[in-house]
């Protein structure tokens, strides 16, 4: 399945070519989890703190479908 | 320690022994008491009964981490209610080691147009402050960035300085009072609820602070002291929002707006829709972006106050590598850009700095812009146009006196239904309707809307502290009732609220704060009294609103959220009134 994903702060730097918060298209295995899509991209596990699937936080393991729109955090804070 | 109170109908000043009664207060709940006991809660914000309090915090002056902060307390202009803004300065330390536990300015002159200025200094000779009242007409109708220079080179580089602007003098509701930040910018401020009018009603401009002599804040039990510092010292450098080159020393509070986007809770266009397309192009990764482009390397963020572990504030440069403002914060850059369609940086810094010029609260006047963009005075969008609403209010033509009254006198006066206030304060950069726990905070909170009375936020979306789920009404009103008290209680030690993402998550931290405050006074405090404490302090605020008239209507957001749905998420808000209610009701 093909999902769309965005990776923010200090995330994006793990992958070249990527700009914080700019979308990027993959393809993922049918049934495929967050955890396994953070797998996929190779990032550090522990510094993906917060997942958004199609604007709501989500589990890591929340099964994903196809069309799906995934946000990767590290830890944040501010206000 | 002693009260110091500075009479401004003859320009005299007392210094009295701190009472029994309020030898465990510091901060805001010494700010909030005073005011409550000495304030006619009827009194008019601007006539001669209101008064100011300067408090700094319980262990402000000392070594505790992140903690220079002074809370200014008062009745306010734009609320009608009690008011507690503060700021972190070096002004704040500077008080507390010259042994004032607060200072209060009180009365008025008979002049109307006259404004003074107070020189604290410490007299050696007798072992006590000292005050010298000066005429400040010189600096009347300037900038700030013009008058701090000047005073800076009549007092010397050795002082710290607490001040009202242009703004303040017109008497807006949106008025701040401004504190120097480590570099001499007029940068930090008591922003929001109108207090620097009421400092400019007392014909007070500045508080200035000679940096030399004073007796220090006295220690009861310095290991017990020490001990709790140290734990609070390694819990912000060990998490990863407080630690160097975190998320907050990276990209600054800012870094929020990417994250409050994608939740769908980031207010867009004057709060008529929770996302904005042009979010990346203003969050806290492009401000890191754009410095390092424009700079040539990575620039991390500094300290607003000394002592600071956590670093978050951070400058924005020129094309041309010259300094444009700083700071561009989370609410500011919400406020001026997502709040108004905008989404160019360069615009947004230059609203920051006429704010901090003109001495105007950035969220206040971005809400305010948003209101007058939705009632068709400039289009959402029109940068420069907001620009020049800024230098209206600056200059105090008949439009800027409007808009400098706030959101809620501005959409008085254009007939604007959507105007996201409450008890007469704009709200922040949080979507009620998406974010349901802050919006039980911007609506119950003593203050009028403000996130930083009860930070729902870090469970609700940051998962710190636990996590909860943003559009659900579950457990929210014990939510924000414990972090509003908490709150209370923070914002009486002197730290900065952001040591609550260390804290939350790292109870060695929290164990740490107590025995601060513990070495400091002499008291027991465990983490669980935080709230115990703090939520006397909201009684008493409470209390003061009460007989100001403010009744339960008050506690409400405004109508359109309750029948708007909000996109993406399609949510009203849909926290009974009952709920609402039993927030102070069961506190």
């Amino acid at each position: 399945m093909r999902i769309r994903v965005k990776l923010f702060a200090t995330l994006s730097s793990h992958l070249d070519g990527v700009a914080p918060g700019i979308p990027f298209e993959m393809e993922l295995p049918d049934g495929a989890t967050l955890d396994n899509l953070v797998d996929q991209l190779k990032l550090p596990s522990n510094e993906v703190k917060i997942a958004f699937v199609k604007g709501q936080a989500r589990a890591m393991d929340w099964p994903l479908q196809p069309g799906d729109e995934v946000g990767f955090f590290p830890p944040l804070g501010g206000g | 320690m002693w009260i110091l109170r500075l009479n401004m109908a003859d320009r005299t000043y007392r210094l009295d022994e701190v009472p029994e009664a309020y030898r465990l207060l510091g901060g805001r709940g010494l700010s909030s008491t005073m005011i409550l006991d000495e304030v006619p809660p009827l009194c008019h914000p601007l006539g001669p009964n209101n008064k100011l309090v300067f408090a700094p915090g319980i262990v402000t002056g000392t070594p505790a981490p992140s903690a220079a902060r002074v809370s200014v307390g008062g009745k306010s202009p734009l609320t009608g209610g009690i008011k507690e803004a503060n700021a972190g300065s070096s002004w704040a330390p500077t008080l507390a080691n010259l042994g004032i536990k607060a200072l209060v300015v009180e009365g008025q002159p008979k002049e109307k147009g006259k404004y003074w200025m107070a020189y604290l200094s410490w007299d050696a000779s007798a072992s006590k402050p000292k005050v010298e009242f000066l005429p400040a007409d010189e600096y009347v109708s300037l900038s700030f960035y013009d008058a701090f220079p000047k005073l800076y080179k009549r007092f010397g580089e050795r002082v710290d300085i607490a001040g009202c602007g242009v703004a303040a003098e017109y008497g807006y509701a949106n008025s701040g009072i401004a504190f120097n930040d480590m570099f001499k910018r007029p940068s930090r401020y008591a922003g929001r609820g109108g207090l620097g009018a009421v400092l400019a009603s007392k014909g007070l401009k500045f508080i200035v602070l000679g940096k030399t002599g004073g007796p220090g804040v006295p220690i009861l039990d310095k290991a017990l002291f020490e001990q709790g510092r140290a734990k609070l010292a390694d819990a912000l450098r060990t998490h990863p929002i407080t630690s160097p080159k975190g998320a907050l020393n990276t990209y600054g509070t800012a870094v929020l707006i990417n994250l409050l986007n994608e939740a769908g809770g980031l207010p867009t266009r004057n709060f008529s829709n929770g996302r904005f397309e042009g979010a990346p192009k203003i969050a806290g990764e492009a401000i890191f972006e754009i410095n390092k482009q424009r700079l040539g390397k990575e620039l991390y963020n500094h300290a607003c106050s000394p002592g600071c572990i956590i670093e978050c504030s951070n400058t924005f440069f020129n094309k041309d590598g010259s300094e444009h403002t700083s700071c561009v914060e989370y609410e500011s850059d919400w406020a001026f850009g997502a709040n108004c369609g905008i989404d160019n940086l360069d615009d947004i810094a230059e609203m920051v700095q006429l704010c901090n010029a003109y001495g105007l609260d950035t969220i206040e006047a971005g809400g305010t812009l948003a209101v007058a963009m939705e009632a068709g005075v400039i289009q959402f969008g029109d940068s420069k146009g907001a620009i020049n609403l800024i230098d209206e209010m600056g200059k105090g033509t008949p439009l800027g006196r409007i808009l400098g009254g706030g959101a809620a006198f501005t959409g008085k006066a254009f007939g604007v239904v959507r105007v996201p206030a409450v008890k007469g304060q704009v709200m922040p950069a949080y979507e009620p309707r998406a974010v349901k726990g802050i919006g039980i905070t911007f609506a119950t909170s003593t203050m009028g809307a403000d996130h930083t009375a009860g930070y729902t936020i870090c469970p609700e979306i940051l998962s710190v502290g636990g996590k909860a789920d943003p559009l659900s009404t579950e457990g929210k009103a014990a939510l924000s009732r414990g972090f509003q008290a908490t709150t209370a209680f923070l914002d009486s030690t002197g730290h900065c609220l952001f040591i609550a993402f260390a804290v939350l998550d790292i109870p060695s931290g929290f164990e740490g704060l107590m025995e601060e405050c513990n070495g400091m006074l002499g008291t027991n405090w465990k983490p669980e009294d935080a709230a115990k404490v703090g939520g006397e302090i909201l009684k008493k605020e409470r209390a003061f609103n009460e007989a100001a008239g403010l009744t339960k209507a008050d506690d409400r957001v405004p109508e359109f959220m309750k029948y708007e749905p909000l996109p993406p998420h399609n949510q009203v808000f849909d926290i009974p009134d009952e709920v609402l209610d039993a927030v102070y009701g069961e506190l």
